[in-house]
């Protein structure tokens, strides 16, 4: 298909540009690009439950969460993550992250519908509550300092560096949910979203497609993890509250359900908007409550469905003029 | 760790539920007519405890804050599910209310980015709204709505975007600082009962919550609302289909659960303290109710509210590393062995 050419060519120069651009631009700019970037990540793994699976899951920052700790818990207590073993720690954050949602997607996939949201909630707010009092193990409410950055030859306490990583690990993420989301694994798994009910009757197993997707979903949400503890340098309750996860489902909403890019788009819009913001004035979580209010109304297929959107609009008006023509106008039109 | 200490914990476990009934109950009948989850509701909770505080401070009684300030809320939530939740006909309304909100927030930037060059700031920024206000509401009305009656994870994300508001809106009125209701000094004394002191505002806790609770109970069983209540959340479409007005019963009830829940904040106000992020602690809280119990039952509110009451005592007084995931991981059970919760009906 060339406009799918076309599309992945547009991406790859956006990425390009990035790359390019962000460096050269203040500090400010580097740090905020290198965090939402990360939570492109979170957002994209939403995205493949959300957009392609049909599930929403309302508790993802618990495998954010949890690959946040364990790196924090492995740099400050054990001094592991910050040479040349960081690699084992992005392994070791996926595989946890993978591991916590094999766990809870046993129970998650039970419930459909309203109620996978609710359980989904509760099993994000067990994580919250093991964070906020396990004090000896996560240092409760203070949270962990991750005060050190790896360096394996590469020196990754320079911001610009450690941006160039994120970026690599982002292009690594949106690149191998797109071969998933392309295979015929992610084919059925479109499938079941549209009609779970049709796939069952064609020999699907639609819980084994599920939970697969499910677990996938958590081992990228483990490796955003990982990288936010370095990011932010402080691990703390705060990451693995109910808000970030409803953050990550309004940034899928807002680039376009079912894009993937999308998510990165709604990620860096909603960081960008909020950091920006909030060095400016004190009232910014007005602006934010308005985009979740105005993309929920008015942009339900989000910045990705625009242009769908705009071509629907303009066809509708088109016809419209059409049927405003007087009957003799009409009769001379061709059909 | 004698029976004093367990007495005592379960008293305190109790209230702390009879609390937790009262934010519970309202969040669970919305769900259960609606099948919104209302993530505002912890918005409610806190509003409620604001509004009685500046009652307080207006006329100095705290007997008057209870209604007004649950009137106040209740009328805020008609407010929110008529133009944003099931806005059928009342679209020009919103996108007005919408469009004046864009104004004032587009005046504002504009305030905080030129204010320097502004004469009289006051009628600047009135027309700067008007003017914003006007190009917003042209081109919201331009904007094809989707319908989002049957879309869940939607109606959630909207009721989250509020939540937000009304927390920013409410540190700007309100300020950041913890602030205390303080009741009649009547009920600050204990009653003392076989050596054992019981504060006399719990009490009046576990009473207000057993009155509502029984109040609830017989307006849905024994009322003519009542059952068209229970009709709707048995099934919606069936309710419509004999002729019961849906659309009326659901702005009911969610006037009603928010009524519930700034109620709750006035009374919880003055043993937890009002203060910013409380709406965000409350909600969790409010949801295992709702879902130990099963949602849209009043019945299964009443024993998830007392069960994570005592969870919730218990948990932080005997294994306080692991007192929320007590909490929550027992509800997860629940919800993967029977989604709909314990009462709940499929």
């Amino acid at each position: 298909m060339a406009s799918q050419r076309f599309k992945i060519l547009l991406v790859v120069a956006v990425l390009a540009a990035l790359a390019f651009i962000v460096p050269h631009s203040g500090s400010f700019v580097v740090l905020l690009a290198t965090r939402a970037l990360i939570f492109a990540i979170l957002a994209m793994s939403v995205d493949l439950l959300l957009g392609f699976t049909g599930l929403s899951s309302m508790g993802q920052a618990a495998y954010f969460g949890v690959g946040a700790y364990l790196t924090a818990i492995l740099a400050t207590k054990m001094h592991i993550g910050l040479g040349w073993d960081f690699w084992l720690v992005v392994v070791l954050g996926m595989l946890l992250g993978a591991a916590l949602a094999a766990l809870f997607g046993l129970f998650a996939m039970r419930a459909s519908g309203v109620y996978f949201l609710m359980i989904t909630l509760a099993l994000g707010q067990c994580v919250w509550g093991l964070a906020y009092r396990w004090n000896s193990l996560t240092g409760g409410d203070n949270g962990i300092n991750v005060s050190a950055r790896p360096n394996f030859g590469i020196d990754l306490t320079d911001e610009r560096t450690f941006f160039f990583m994120v970026l690599g690990f982002f292009i690594f993420s949106l690149i191998s949910l797109y071969v998933l989301v392309q295979s015929p694994f992610g084919r059925s798994l479109t499938g079941i979203r549209e009609r779970e009910l049709r796939m069952q009757i064609l020999g699907y197993n639609t819980w084994l497609h599920k939970y697969i997707a499910f677990v996938i979903a958590g081992a990228f949400g483990g490796l955003s993890g990982v990288l936010w503890a370095h990011a932010n340098g402080l691990v703390s309750p705060e990451t693995v509250v109910l808000t970030t996860s409803v953050d990550a489902l309004l940034m899928v909403v807002l680039g376009g359900a079912g894009t993937l890019v999308g998510a990165a788009l709604g990620s860096v819009i909603v960081f960008g908007l909020r950091e920006y913001l909030s060095t400016l004035v004190p009232w910014w979580q007005y602006v934010l409550g308005a985009v979740y209010v105005l993309t929920i109304l008015y942009l339900p297929t989000g910045v990705m469905g625009i242009p769908a959107r705009v071509r629907q609009y303009l066809a509708s008006s088109r016809r419209k003029a059409k049927s405003d023509l007087t009957p003799k106008e009409l009769a001379s039109e061709p059909s | 760790m004698n029976t004093q200490f367990w007495l005592v914990q379960a008293f305190n476990g109790i209230s702390y539920g009879a609390l937790l009934f009262l934010v519970g109950s309202g969040l669970s009948l919305i769900f259960g007519v609606m099948r919104i989850v209302n993530l505002s509701h912890g918005a409610y909770f806190l509003w409620g405890g604001y509004i009685a505080l500046s009652v307080i401070g207006a006329t100095g009684s705290w007997a008057l804050s209870l209604p007004v300030a649950a009137l106040a809320v209740a009328a805020i939530g008609i407010a929110m599910e008529r133009l944003f939740l099931r806005s059928e006909g009342f679209e020009y309304l919103r996108n007005a209310l919408i469009a004046v909100g864009l104004g004032i927030l587009g005046a504002l930037a504009f305030a905080a980015r030129w204010g320097q060059v502004m004469g009289n700031p006051w009628i600047q920024l009135v027309v700067l709204t008007a003017a914003c206000a006007a190009i917003a509401y042209f081109l919201l009305g331009r904007i094809a709505i989707v319908a989002i009656e049957a879309d869940v994870l939607r109606q959630v994300l909207l009721t989250v975007g509020f939540a937000f508001l009304f927390q920013q809106a409410a540190l700007d009125i309100w300020g950041g600082n913890n602030m205390d209701i303080n009741p009649p000094s009547e009920f600050t004394r204990s009653v003392v009962i076989g050596g054992l002191y019981f504060p006399l505002y719990r009490l009046f806790m576990i009473g207000m919550a057993i009155a509502i609770g029984v109040l609830l109970w017989l307006v849905m069983e024994k009322t003519r609302m009542g059952a068209a209540v229970r009709a709707t959340v048995d099934d919606a479409q069936m309710a419509r289909g004999v002729g019961i007005d849906t659309n009326r019963i659901s702005m009911f009830i969610f006037a009603l659960g928010a009524f519930l829940a700034a109620l709750g904040g006035v009374i919880g106000g003055a043993f937890l303290g009002i203060y910013p992020g409380l709406d965000f602690e409350m909600l969790p809280l409010a949801f295992a109710v709702v879902i130990i119990g099963g949602m849209g039952s009043l019945g299964g509110a009443a024993i998830g509210a007392l069960a994570v009451g005592l969870a919730d005592n218990f948990g932080k007084a005997l294994f306080p590393e692991v007192s929320y995931f007590t909490l929550y991981a027992p509800m997860v059970l629940i919800l993967a062995v029977k989604p709909t919760g314990l009462f709940g009906r499929e």
